[in-house]
């Protein structure tokens, strides 16, 4: 019933890990899909390792997470090693999340990540909380997709992803560039540009001053991009954004999505979130009388 | 809602030479082996263990061993910090069980709590502590007010009690009770139950102890920690992937010995892995 292909690849349901929430090593990543996620993404690998931000790190409330990890990872070199072991215990889908500050650095990246077993690679180009250090995300600028997405085009044969912000008013417009450019697919949103101010302490919370929101609170500004970036282009989306139930996600299918990402509703379900959205996915389409996810994606549009 | 709420420390108190006690007049409530995270604002956050927790204040007891902590001794009474917690799985409290604690550095802060929390189930403590030198040792004085307590002490230099390592009494107690084997559960009357927070090269010995004379334990695994509630993943451990800061800190001997990574390596801030 929600078996999903997407890019040719088959997904045992549509649920995918969001990149940073757990998957930090190959035994993070394999206990999610026993806890029933369909595929994973790998926290976001550089070049270098990084330690990331100072804490607070990430603060949660019932409408919100809000985090500046701060791209922290063990660098390319090491994490190739944990993609390998992931796929030695699974055969579930593998998503290669890189981010680098040039075009260049993406490219050398993508190189050594297309070495290892991922299935699709995920470029990430709008972490909102690294601007200090690396200056506004590549994700707002049409010229810095074209470019990213040329260059590692070259030197890889793997689908692409492109991870797109919220935080971009033109998001939909910003898809077709990527599309043009030769990306595979779309993975819509990242969290989007937020901070918290402690009023007793009279600072911001988080260390890095402020970051990125996710969880609930983020779902209809993820789904409205979704919607838009459905009409925009050809390409496949991984729709993620505060999903948190079996609704939320059927939602985002019919908004026009292909997979649906799942991270910040781990905070809110627990690491079983996963199994949880499945049973209620199906729950629903049996109420409902869909047969497949085929059925109804985009189906929103055309009311 | 897993958001620093402020408090002003209510007293300070000096436990050794090297670690102070930092006081709250808060109801948290937590269970024994549980953590909070302590943000000092504008510096930095990090897991704390709770040391005391009468219900209506609570003691986080800190060595000075890193910037923040040092930072953190130059406060005064009065003075703000942030609190989100208290967080992860806790020591269990039994009745009717002999209980062996196994303590090294700030680990006898939660076992000592744990030790407190037994008060009336008639349960007693054979209380481990150990330290490299006596002016290391931690809460000697107040186990020893603890009636069903019984306190044994080892220094590496020998400065106070037994020279050389804590575990070494851990070993005589438990050979003592099943001086032969076969070994197992032979005593009807109580089950023992040996608990051990502290530098993990300790606690991979008493988990090794304790497998070799079949005895149930409770192990309080510390990894490196950025949220504290399930979500970056960083305190996860080789090979089952389950977080520490959930699952963990305390768990038995059983899934002790399925994490291959225990006492072998870590993961740092950055998610390399670290050799011990
Ligand atoms: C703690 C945390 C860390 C994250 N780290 C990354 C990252 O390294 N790379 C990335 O592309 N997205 C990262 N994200 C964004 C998520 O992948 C996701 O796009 C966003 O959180 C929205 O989905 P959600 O509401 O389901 O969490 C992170 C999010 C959180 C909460
Ligand atoms: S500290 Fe973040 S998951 Fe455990």
């Amino acid at each position: 019933m929600l078996h999903t292909s997407f890019l040719s690849i088959p997904f045992h349901n549509p649920l995918v890990l969001a990149s940073g929430i757990l998957g930090v090593s190959a035994a993070s990543m394999n206990h999610v899909v026993d806890n029933g996620a369909g595929g994973v993404t790998v926290k976001s690998l550089s070049k270098e390792p990084r330690t990331g931000h100072a804490n607070p790190t990430m603060i949660a409330s019932d409408t919100h997470m809000l985090n500046a990890v701060g791209l922290s990872n063990p660098g390319i070199d090491h994490g190739l090693g944990e993609l390998r072991m992931f796929k030695q215990r699974s055969t579930a889908p593998l998503i290669g999340s890189i981010f680098a500050s040039t075009p260049e650095e993406f490219a050398d990246v993508a190189k050594k990540i297309s070495t290892a077993p991922i299935d699709i690679l995920e470029l990430d180009i709008s972490c909102p909380n690294v601007s200090t250090e690396f200056g506004e995300p590549f994700a707002y600028s049409p010229h810095a997709i074209l470019t990213i997405i040329k260059k590692v085009k070259a030197v890889t044969d793997k689908p692409i992803s492109i991870k797109l912000s919220p935080n971009a008013w033109n998001i939909a417009a910003l898809a077709r560039v990527a599309e043009q450019a030769g990306a595979d697919a779309i993975t819509a949103v990242n969290t989007v540009s937020g901070m918290q101010i402690n009023v007793q302490a009279r600072m911001p919370v988080l260390h890095n001053k402020y970051g990125g929101v996710s969880g609930p609170a983020l779902f209809p500004i993820a789904l409205k991009c979704v919607y838009d970036i459905y009409a925009a282009v050809n390409i496949p989306i991984i729709a993620t954004g505060g999903v948190t139930t079996g609704e939320d996600a059927l939602a985002m299918i019919m908004a026009g999505a292909t997979l649906v990402g799942v991270g910040s509703a781990v905070y809110y379900r627990g690491t079983g979130v996963f199994q949880k959205i499945v049973v209620e996915m199906q729950q629903i389409m049996q109420d409902e009388g869909i047969a497949s996810l085929d059925e109804i994606r985009g189906v929103a549009h055309a009311s | 809602m897993d958001n620093p709420i402020i408090l002003k420390i209510s007293a300070i108190t000096q436990e050794n030479p090297h670690v102070k006690t930092f006081w709250f007049d808060y109801e948290l409530p937590s269970k024994p082996g549980q953590f909070v995270m302590l943000w000092l604002p504008g510096v930095d956050q990090k897991p704390i263990s709770i040391a005391y927790d009468t219900g209506e204040c609570f003691g986080l007891s800190i060595f000075a061993v890193g910037p923040m902590t040092q930072q953190l001794f130059a406060l005064k009474r009065g003075d703000k910090l942030g609190i989100t917690g208290p967080y992860g799985n806790p020591f269990s409290v039994r009745e009717n069980t002999r209980y062996i604690m196994v303590a090294g550095g700030y680990g006898a802060g939660p076992l000592g709590l744990l030790t407190e929390r037994l008060a009336g189930k008639q349960s007693p403590v054979d209380f481990c502590v150990g330290a490299r030198s006596r002016d290391l040792l931690l809460f000697e004085e107040r186990i020893e007010k603890i009636p069903y307590a019984t306190v044994h002490v080892s220094t590496n230099d020998g400065s106070k009690g037994h020279k050389g390592y804590v575990t070494e009494i851990l070993e005589k107690l438990l050979s003592d009770k099943y001086p032969s084997p076969p070994f197992g559960d032979t005593d009807t009357t109580q089950k023992i139950l040996v608990c051990t927070c502290g530098p993990e090269m300790m606690e991979k010995a008493v988990l090794n102890l304790c497998t070799k004379y079949n005895v149930d334990c409770q192990i309080s695994v510390e990894r490196y920690m950025k949220c504290g509630f399930n979500i970056c993943g960083q305190c996860c451990v080789d090979p089952l992937g389950i977080p520490m800061c959930s699952v963990g800190p305390v768990i038995d001997r059983e899934t002790a010995n399925k994490i291959t990574e225990f006492g072998l390596y870590h993961r740092d801030k950055a998610g390399r892995k670290v050799e011990y």
